[in-house]
């Protein structure tokens, strides 16, 4: 048959099981979106493309298979090159399908030509910039492929108008679905090995990031950390991973840990590290970071074993199989002596707990977050104290429950987020705790959520501050504060409403919490305005780059 | 006095940017690229890459992520390399 290059793109998406795109159409890409017009793809208009990347992302980081954004050449790249970047450190599988100018305009600086490519290089897995419309055949589904793959990752495919309206003959394509890529075993001897490691050690503890999430490792975590009584520590990319409330979980770790899991840490005398590349906000300064403890390494990435740190034994391969085959063959231990020295590390370093009169205080709204929402409830944030807040206070249980910006911070992520995990699952409750400097770097999505209705609160933590900036300024810069605070800030509820969206302030409510509890409860989309004292911090805290025993105040 | 005394070899797809992929990953980690001499083989779909590095503690880090290129199909460290030699005088 004969078909178009924007219409085999199409085709091939819907070969891939996509049913939703996001994105903004522009000169370069119309010839795609002419295509998407007669698919039964959905497609989701966003406001900025920079909201489309992340909408895609929100989509990608609940439901762990790769999804698809949009944009046109030019400045329609530039835009998505934040939501790529950050995918890109969160090993986020995300497909950019970009417009790019006619191939012969290419390199004479044309009306809207950047080099896509160039630009995407360093924050891609891989990209391509295809040359003929055959060629989408392959490149489409290895895309996908790539992104999915091994460690996930954002891949580009910079697709020039001309490829976009070339014709070609084609046979028909297969409906069939996509063939998974094979997931990569540890190898037998070496976790024969890590057994043996784990069974000689006196004081071991698991150290689990994002990879036992993308992996969706958390059942066998489970198993393997009661198994054998091992207490676990999670990342922030790992929240979720391991249940809150379970008797072996202490907490995340690192610059906004718990005093009592760091201090746990330092007593280790064995680190199973489990999908983690021992980021410096979680590890603190490498070289002090459990230094008396052995070091077993498991990752999908060979090139993060020995990055950042040494270890005793690494298996390179995917963590859910490792973890598989630790909890078959791993003994049935209960470490009675290990598990009474943690009980009194912790009684020696209690969490701080905000006095609970205090309702505007962030770690009480977010236990009545925590309280009132269901188990499977999504949580979107942005950057900054909201963000270490929720970290710390929310009691996330599940996998996949925690959209955060982890390793690029990018303020600006909760909101499209929170928009694409609604749209992923429907039927869930998503909310996207934010802040009032991170909410206006990406406050025109909230068109795109009263656009598509969907069952997404919006709660905002407003200092008037950039209140994680501020604390830096007050802590390390002998309270020198600068351009930390907004000497004007909008009247969120009214901008909300401006864009058609039911809002609230919580301060103006006679029962706040009893009202938060009540708005959390109903459906459909809400922004709360919440006045918060720009005197909280965020505490205890490890200062940059001092060993995680260092830990300042709480 | 330069130190071209490490030389990895690369079989990667030969396209218009191959040579960014694999330039760009050593600006990025910040490591230096000594020498480097490429030429298309075969049928002119792959060609050959030879980059010269000095040796430091950012190697292994640098050659892992080679590896890990989509482009690249074949990794090689190689010792005694002539072009080491032909570098050396230039």
């Amino acid at each position: 048959m004969e078909i178009s290059g924007a219409k085999l793109v199409i085709k091939l998406l819907e070969q891939q099981g996509i049913d939703i795109v996001c994105g903004i159409p522009g000169g370069s890409n119309l010839p795609i979106y002419d295509a998407l017009r007669d698919s039964s793809i959905k497609h989701i208009l966003a406001r900025h493309e920079q909201g489309a990347g992340f909408i895609a992302q929100g989509m990608a980081r609940t439901t762990g298979k790769a999804a698809v954004c949009m944009g046109t050449s030019g400045p329609g790249v530039t835009n998505l090159l934040t939501a790529i970047a950050d995918a890109r450190l969160d090993s986020i599988p995300v497909v950019a399908i970009t417009g790019q100018v006619t191939s012969t305009l290419i390199g004479t600086d044309a009306f809207q030509e950047v080099d896509t490519y160039g630009l995407t290089i360093p924050i891609t897995k891989h990209n391509f910039l295809v040359q003929s419309a055959e060629d989408l055949l392959e490149i489409i589904p290895e895309a996908f492929r790539l992104a999915e793959s091994g460690r996930p990752g954002p891949v580009v495919v910079d697709i020039p108008k001309d490829v976009q309206k070339e014709i070609i003959e084609i046979a028909e394509i297969s409906t069939a679905p996509a063939q998974k890529a094979e997931i990569a075993a540890g190898d037998s001897e070496l976790i024969k090995k890590a057994v043996e490691m784990i069974h000689k050690s006196r004081r071991p503890i698991i150290y689990a990031g994002g990879g036992c999430v993308a992996a969706d490792a958390s059942a066998d975590l489970l198993k393997f950390a009661r198994r054998n009584s091992i207490p676990v520590v999670t990342t922030l990319m790992g929240l979720g991973a391991f249940p809150h409330g379970d008797p072996n979980y202490l907490g995340m770790l690192g610059m906004h840990g718990s005093r009592s899991t760091n201090m746990v840490m330092e007593e280790a005398d064995l680190i199973i590290a489990l999908g983690v590349r021992f980021d410096d906000r979680a590890v603190g300064k490498a070289t002090e970071f459990c230094k008396h403890a052995d070091i077993l390494h498991v990752d999908i990435d060979r090139s993060e074993i020995g990055k950042i740190k040494s270890s005793n034994l690494s298996i390179n391969g995917d963590v859910g199989q490792v973890l598989h085959e630790l909890v078959e063959k791993v003994e049935a231990s209960i470490r009675i002596g290990w598990s009474a020295r943690i009980a009194s590390i912790r009684m020696m370093y209690p969490d701080v707990r905000p006095d609970e009169q205090d309702t505007f205080h962030p770690l009480n709204l977010i236990r009545v977050m925590g309280e009132t929402l269901p188990d499977d409830a999504i949580i979107t944030t942005d950057v900054g104290q909201h963000q270490m807040w929720v970290a710390q206070g929310y009691p996330f249980r599940k996998p996949r429950t925690l959209l955060t910006s982890g390793g690029l911070g990018t303020m600006g992520f909760g909101l499209p987020n929170a928009i694409g995990a609604a749209l992923a699952k429907p039927e869930k409750k998503v909310v996207c705790v934010s802040g009032d400097g991170s909410i206006l770097m990406n406050i025109q999505e909230l068109a795109t959520l009263a656009e598509q209705r969907l069952n997404v609160k919006v709660l905002i933590m407003n200092n008037n501050r950039l209140g994680l900036v501020r604390q830096q300024q007050d802590l390390f810069f002998e309270e020198r504060f600068f351009a930390s605070s907004f000497e004007s800030n909008p009247d969120f509820a009214s901008i909300a409403r401006g864009f058609g969206i039911t809002s609230f302030d919580l301060g103006e409510q006679e029962n706040p919490e009893l009202f938060l509890r009540k708005v959390l409860g109903q459906d459909g989309p809400c922004v709360i305005n919440i006045p918060i004292n720009f005197e909280n911090k965020v505490l205890p805290m490890v200062p940059p780059e001092c060993a995680n025993r260092e830990m300042i105040g709480g | 006095m330069c130190r071209h005394n490490f030389v990895i070899d690369l079989l990667v797809r030969n396209h218009a940017g191959v040579m960014s992929q694999i330039t760009g990953l050593f600006s990025r980690r910040n490591f230096n690229l000594e020498g480097i001499v490429c030429g298309p083989v075969g049928d002119g779909g792959e060609s050959r890459m030879i980059l010269t590095v000095a040796e430091d503690s950012k190697l292994e880090q640098i050659m892992l992520q080679l590896e890990k290129l989509y482009d690249v199909l074949e990794f090689k460290q190689v010792q005694n390399h002539p072009l080491t030699e032909v570098f050396g005088r230039l």
